[in-house]
């Protein structure tokens, strides 16, 4: 038993050496909150950030609506990216003037090669697809109803996920033949799924604000971080997965 | 009775309070007031009436393939047992979310299984079938686990002078080793079905989520902390009741009362 029980903490500590100790070699901590959509775009703004100003950026991605509810419980977090207004309007008394950085659209994600030939939001109310959408109350779900009330499509889901890329992967993973996921979902998983255009005069423009929480002990990094994302050279990484500019 | 020692009560308390003080503030948080209007809301009573569903059908499953397990475990020898019995616990440590991924490598419909199951028609992501076999796969080791110890703990030679006495296999199991594990198999199902009940990880992985067909009520809770807490705080209240009565129905065999 104590044999056991010291090869499991020998286990343990090599497994601890082998992390990174990276959180030792720069003086500043910033925690971003961001939402599910920013995952692959943020995480490109933030190694940039990190190789300008040696602060080091940890990020929570998840639901905007989950990461808000977090902060109101009194999550760390020094700054907050949300994919849509109303959600952030949530904690307006927790954080400083929210400013737009970046736009988005939906999409109908499909599985590659389109085999259940989905071709417009109408599609979506066939009885053979299974179709995913994202919870009422995270920002794709609402945005996702917005636009099946424009197209006046009714729907009836097969599940209800937490957020965007729960959504994805049901796609990716075939489980679900069709989800609404913002364009910029599709194309980070390129080669995966394939997206499904949905006309301008059904679609809706997702409006992703940012802001610093009044909390934060870190006010200088967060400004600067802020200050990145909406800044010609931010704007330009964001457009490179494909969100348009406010 | 001996006197705590100082250096064991400071740690002691210390864990008796990391128990008691969420339970404390859930219960101090919890919208009495408007409990019995929260409980009645459509999504609350279809969360309710889902778990219940899910959780005592995963654990009628669990008991019906768990039982014989746990008495070959227990009472006969074969190859590859103790592999057997690495496979059976292995969910008791898995992460559940992990559990939900490889149900659906395993089930889904690009699955392992999944794909032959899709051609005869049977789905089981995203039904209610998939809940109740996602709960099962976490559930089902708390049932065996418990049998079996049930099982070795009766004294062969009272099944033996049933066999002497004329009692063929299936009569002695009946009315001897079967009446004999009772209080083992009673605690192993209490315990399979509160897990079940509980089940969170493995069933959104697996069985999605979608109120009145697998939203059950830790899922439930989950989504409505980030727009209603209040009805997040009832919910958990009532799987917190449930909780407590389901040890104390069990409180003999752990409480040592």
């Amino acid at each position: 038993m104590r044999r056991t029980l010291c090869r499991f903490a020998f286990a343990v500590a090599l497994l601890a050496l082998a992390l990174p100790a990276r959180a030792q070699e720069s003086k500043h901590e910033l925690t971003v909150f961001a939402a599910a959509s920013l995952s692959e775009s943020f995480q490109a703004l933030a190694t940039a950030f990190e190789a300008r100003t040696h602060t080091h950026v940890t990020f929570s991605f998840g639901a905007s609506s989950l990461l808000v509810t977090q902060l109101q419980q009194g999550a760390p977090a020094d700054v907050l990216a949300t994919a849509d207004e109303v959600t952030m309007a949530r904690v307006r008394d927790l954080v400083d003037a929210p400013r737009t950085f970046a736009h988005n659209r939906l999409q109908i994600a499909v599985e590659k090669g389109n085999p259940k030939r989905v071709a417009k939001l109408s599609d979506l109310a066939r009885t053979d697809l299974a179709v995913v959408l994202a919870a009422e109350q995270v920002p794709v779900g609402k945005y996702a109803r917005e636009a099946l009330a424009e197209a006046k499509v009714s729907v009836t889901p097969r599940s209800l996920e937490a957020d965007v890329k729960a959504v994805l992967n049901k796609v990716i993973l075939g489980e679900a033949d069709a989800g609404i996921v913002y364009t910029t979902d599709v194309r980070s998983a390129a080669g995966k799924v394939d997206g499904v255009e949905i006309p301008d005069s059904q679609n809706v423009v997702a409006t992703y604000p940012i802001a610093i929480a009044k909390a934060t002990h870190e006010a200088g990094e967060a400004n600067a971080f802020v200050d990145f994302v909406v800044s010609s050279e931010g704007r330009e990484v964001l457009g490179r997965f494909g969100f348009a500019p406010p | 009775m001996r006197r705590a020692p100082l250096l064991f009560l400071a740690p002691a308390l210390g864990a008796a309070a990391l128990f008691g003080v969420p339970l404390v503030a859930l219960v101090l948080r919890a919208p009495w007031a408007e409990l019995g209007h929260q409980l009645e809301s459509p999504t609350a009573r279809d969360a309710l009436v889902l778990s219940l569903v899910c959780s005592l059908s995963a654990t009628a499953i669990s008991f019906a393939l768990g039982v014989p397990l746990a008495w070959l475990l227990a009472r006969t020898d074969f190859t590859g047992q103790r592999l057997v019995r690495a496979l059976v616990t292995l969910p008791m440590v898995l992460p559940p979310v992990v559990g939900g991924v490889a149900l659906l490598l395993a089930f889904g419909r690009r699955g392992l299984v999944g794909e032959w199951l899709a051609a005869l028609g049977v789905t089981l992501p995203f039904t209610t079938a998939g809940a109740v076999v996602a709960e099962t796969f976490v559930a089902l080791p708390f049932l065996v686990v418990s049998a079996e110890a049930g099982f070795r703990q009766i004294d062969p030679r009272l099944e033996e002078a049933a066999a002497v006495l004329g009692a063929r296999p299936g009569f002695a199991l009946r009315r001897v080793t079967l009446p004999l594990a009772a209080p083992a198999l009673r605690a192993g199902a209490a315990l399979c079905w509160a897990r079940a009940l509980g089940e969170f990880g493995a069933t959104i992985t697996f069985a999605g989520s979608f109120p009145g067909r697998t939203q059950t009520l830790p899922l439930a809770v989950y989504l409505a902390l980030e727009h209603d807490p209040d009805a997040a705080i009832a919910l958990s209240l009532v799987l917190l009741i449930v909780s407590v009565a389901a040890l104390v129905a069990l409180r003999d065999r752990w409480l040592g009362a």
